[in-house]
């Protein structure tokens, strides 16, 4: 017990607030980027393995604007208006022709355009990460550390599509349509709902929230070619963790997962952190595999 | 009786379908006028619930011709057959169980040019003929008794204001004072000017309720006439529908 | 009618006597070629073969889950991976380096990973397995990639390439002819011995749980264990290719255990046809064939995987069966 205590006695106190702040931060723009997906999936079942390419070109995209008109707000709405046209080509191209098939299929379609996509970055950007500013300097006092105020910003920015599209899907007509949909296709063709656009255009919001989050992620790290691939795979986690197809679960799971990486860090190094998420992941499929934090939707 | 199917709002001309190598429909040929109520009558299985799909344009026919006022809507997606005035009720009512009644109705009258005052009035019509539903507006589907679920579905198929309703098995799993109502609604629907393809396992209701009645048996049209002509104890009756 | 790379298809025929010489001819023919290949070839043509061989029996492996048992895995990098960094373990440890003990650490290594991930991913079905298989390739890189002291981390690991050897009988160093024939001749086994179990009462079962598992449950076999068997069974000929990888390259690398292997693999399995054991090997060679035309052509820079990518799309979308698939049922007899 004494042990115990002086364990917790040795760990400066400010350094978990800080964690837990970090942890916030990152679990918001993982819970967007894994709100995409989730929608994605519960709606369409497909899974989206270009998800994260969406992301990263999604912040390139950022960056190219940002640098070009210095308006951070612009390259955030640009960007994220160009890759939902990108995703919207892409369903009707690729996914409309395997409607039917056995959904697996998705996956390795997916997989391909994740491959194409990512080359392309790297043939097309070139090798080296850039930087984005960040959009608002200026930092405050946390504690013994000058925290950034844009942190909070993007957490809070997050939250807010998010929450917009919480409420989207609750009381607009549209959301109305995407929700009879994902319960039963054929009713709501019966319906008059055009579904085949309808599966389009859930396809171009997860997209459009994905580039979203990379645009808000950009200035915290280099933007490269290859910031997708970690971040597809977290979000997956998250996903299945979360429960897939449930947005509120998603959003918890991101949280919860972010917040144990970030104290893990404390004792830890980050690259290995991420062993977190995996036992996070092991855990659930074997006490509860539908999801830990699944609500109905 | 003369097939006046150039004439007719619905008609349906060698309709055949497949699941995997059966042989569901062989050839089904009927037709529906402005505003007539149509029974389909048959045993279990003969494919009537499948004609309707294949109206509706949620099977794919492998050959035969469907026509809406003349024009042809075979390979017309189902979606767009709803805008153009085909409702659809299926077995089991399929309402939208996560959905509020509310929302449910929603479906149907968020459309294209209809004018908040036009979706007032169709949702307060609803409300009238259905004044359970009104009082459960923001309950979900899921929630509502079968005898509510029916009435949902069929309120539903009407915010589309169709020219034809596809009703199918409406009374099935109702008790026997819901399928009076169900009756009532059918004649309401009729005053209204509305056609109904109704499919039925219900042989009284059926024949009270048609102008016209057709009985399948094996994926193929039977025999066809004016309900009037028809009774419970027909030999007809006993021969197609018998036990 | 379509069909789609996972459909299901009906259980083979009984072989015919013809059907039989047939299909032992061409293995011969094919047999001979490779056999004689790396004599006539120029070395770097016979060194690629060789590679090509390797990566057909990685995509080997996974046809076995993938068109027989109806589970896509992305697991395989792991298995991979294992297999060659067991090799690397054998040829650290002892010196001088012996090639079989090299396999045995191998392939001990590779079923260590499959028992594990098969317990946990076999409990999910379609999706979610590749999604889980995928996931746990993640946390075996992850953990190589990190360990430094024991696997090198990023650099990866250094060995020379041992002797073949055989007992007392043989003891020299593989020149490219002889090193060819050590991988045809275990790639060729493999076939055979994958070939034998997919005809087998096990085989039928397997096959039997991707037509409708549901229905094989209820007649009362214990689908989770013939999948963990399964599992398992893959994931050790994946091993057995990450060894022979080793041994040709002399270094074992965390890059292998990146999921994108296991992608590499699945494009492989569907373009050159699933359910076919040789389609996946012919897929790897397309693949290669495809890459290393193209960088001649445009160049080394060239992203030769955005063209490959189109095609692998075009392929799932408008022909799955891939290019061997419509010899599907008459290889399977």
């Amino acid at each position: 017990m004494n042990a115990l205590v002086a364990f917790f006695h040795d760990i400066p106190l400010d350094l978990i607030l800080i964690q837990t702040v970090n942890g916030i931060v990152t679990g918001m723009i993982l819970a967007l980027v894994a709100s995409g997906l989730t929608l994605i999936f519960g709606i369409m079942d497909v899974v989206n393995f270009a998800h994260g390419e969406l992301f990263m070109l999604g912040a390139y995209i950022g960056v190219i604007v940002m640098v070009a008109t210095g308006n951070f707000w612009l390259a955030l709405v640009i960007s994220a208006l160009v890759i939902a046209l990108l995703g919207a080509a892409i369903q009707i191209v690729t996914l409309r022709p395997l409607i039917g098939r056995d959904p697996l299929n998705t996956i390795l379609v997916t997989f391909g355009i994740s491959l194409i996509l990512q080359n392309f970055a790297l043939w097309y950007f070139g090798p080296i990460a850039r930087r984005m500013p960040s959009p608002l300097t200026g930092h405050f006092n946390l504690f013994y550390l000058d925290y950034p105020w844009y942190r909070l910003v993007i957490a809070a920015l997050s939250a807010a599509i998010i929450g917009g599209f919480w409420l989207f899907l609750k009381y607009g007509k549209y959301g109305i349509w995407i929700r009879a949909t994902t319960q039963d296709r054929v009713m709501a063709q019966a319906m008059g709902i055009p579904v085949p656009w309808v599966l389009t255009g859930v396809f171009a919001l997860g997209a459009g929230m994905a580039a979203a989050s990379g645009v808000l992620f950009a200035p915290l790290v280099g933007v490269d070619h290859s910031m997708g691939l970690d971040w597809v795979l977290k979000a997956f986690i998250v996903v299945v963790v979360g429960g897939m197809g449930s947005l509120g679960g998603s959003v918890v799971a991101a949280i919860f997962i972010s917040l144990l990486e970030s104290y893990a860090s404390i004792w830890v190094d980050p690259s290995q952190a991420v062993i977190v998420s995996f036992v996070v992941l092991i855990l659930t499929l074997l006490f509860k595999p539908t999801g830990l934090f699944a609500t109905p939707k | 009786m003369n097939e006046t199917s150039n004439t007719a709002l619905v008609s349906v001309e060698g309709l055949h379908t497949y699941y995997g190598k059966s042989h569901i429909l062989d050839g089904v040929t009927l037709h529906v006028g402005h505003g007539e109520v149509v029974g389909l009558l048959g045993r279990n299985g003969v494919g009537k619930s499948t004609t309707l799909k294949t109206i509706m344009g949620l099977v794919t026919a492998a050959a035969g011709n469907i026509l809406l006022e003349g024009r042809s809507i075979t390979g017309v997606p189902p979606h767009r057959l709803a805008q153009m005035g085909i409702g659809y009720v299926p077995e089991d009512r399929r309402i939208f169980r996560l959905l509020t009644v509310m929302e449910n109705l929603r479906t149907g009258l968020d459309r294209h040019g209809v004018s908040e005052e036009r979706k007032r009035e169709l949702l307060d019509k609803a409300f009238t003929y259905f004044p359970r539903l009104a009082e459960r507006r923001s309950q979900a589907g899921g929630t509502l008794s079968g005898g509510e679920q029916q009435m949902l579905a069929i309120s539903r198929a009407m915010m589309l204001e169709p020219k034809i309703i596809l009703l199918d098995e409406p009374t099935e799993g109702l008790m026997p004072r819901m399928v009076s109502q169900i009756r009532e609604i059918i004649e309401v629907l009729h005053k209204e000017g509305v056609a109904i393809l109704l499919v039925e396992q219900n042989v009284p209701l059926t024949l009270a309720a048609s102008q016209r009645v057709y009985i399948m048996e094996k994926g193929i049209v039977r025999h066809h006439s004016a309900a009037a002509e028809l009774h419970v104890e027909h030999t007809i009756i006993k021969q197609y529908l018998g036990v | 009618m379509t069909t789609t790379p996972l459909d299901k298809t009906m259980p083979p025929k009984k072989p015919t006597l013809s059907h039989t010489v047939v299909y032992w001819i061409g293995f011969c023919v094919v047999m001979a070629l490779l056999i004689v290949a790396p004599l006539v070839l120029p070395v770097f043509w016979a060194k690629f073969l060789t590679e090509i061989l390797i990566w057909g029996l990685l995509a080997m492996s996974s046809d076995l889950l993938i068109g027989y048992t109806g589970m896509v895995s992305f697991g395989h990098s792991a298995f991979f991976g294992l297999g060659m960094y067991g090799a690397a373990a054998a040829l650290l440890m002892v010196s001088p380096g012996n090639v079989w003990l090299a396999i045995l650490f191998g392939l001990a290594g590779a079923a260590g990973a499959a028992l594990f991930v098969a317990y946990f991913s076999t409990r999910l079905r379609d999706i979610y397995f590749a999604i889980t298989t995928l996931i746990f390739s993640q946390i075996f890189y992850v953990i190589i990639f990190t360990w430094t002291k024991v696997t090198g981390g990023e650099n990866g690991l250094i060995f020379t390439r041992p002797h073949l050897t055989f007992a007392w009988l043989y003891n020299a160093r593989f020149n490219l002819t002889t090193l060819h024939w050590f991988v045809l001749a275990i790639v060729t086994a493999s076939y055979l011995i994958l070939r034998r179990i997919t005809q087998s009462p096990f085989g039928m079962v397997l096959q039997s749980i991707r037509e409708n598992e549901t229905r094989t449950r209820a007649i009362g076999f214990p689908v989770q264990r013939y999948k963990i068997v399964a599992v398992m069974l893959s994931g050790i000929f994946a091993g057995l290719a990450g060894v022979l990888y080793a041994v040709q390259n002399e270094f074992a690398a965390p890059d292998f255990v990146y999921f994108i292997t296991s992608g590499d693999t699945v494009i492989f399995n569907v373009m050159g046809g699933i359910g076919t054991l040789v389609g996946p090997i012919v897929g790897a060679g397309f693949f290669q064939l495809l890459r290393e035309l193209m960088s001649r052509i445009f160049g080394d820079q060239f992203p030769y995987l955005i063209p490959l990518g189109f095609i692998f799309i075009a392929m799932i979308i408008f022909l799955p069966q891939g290019l061997l698939g419509f010899a599907r049922r008459w290889l399977n007899r």
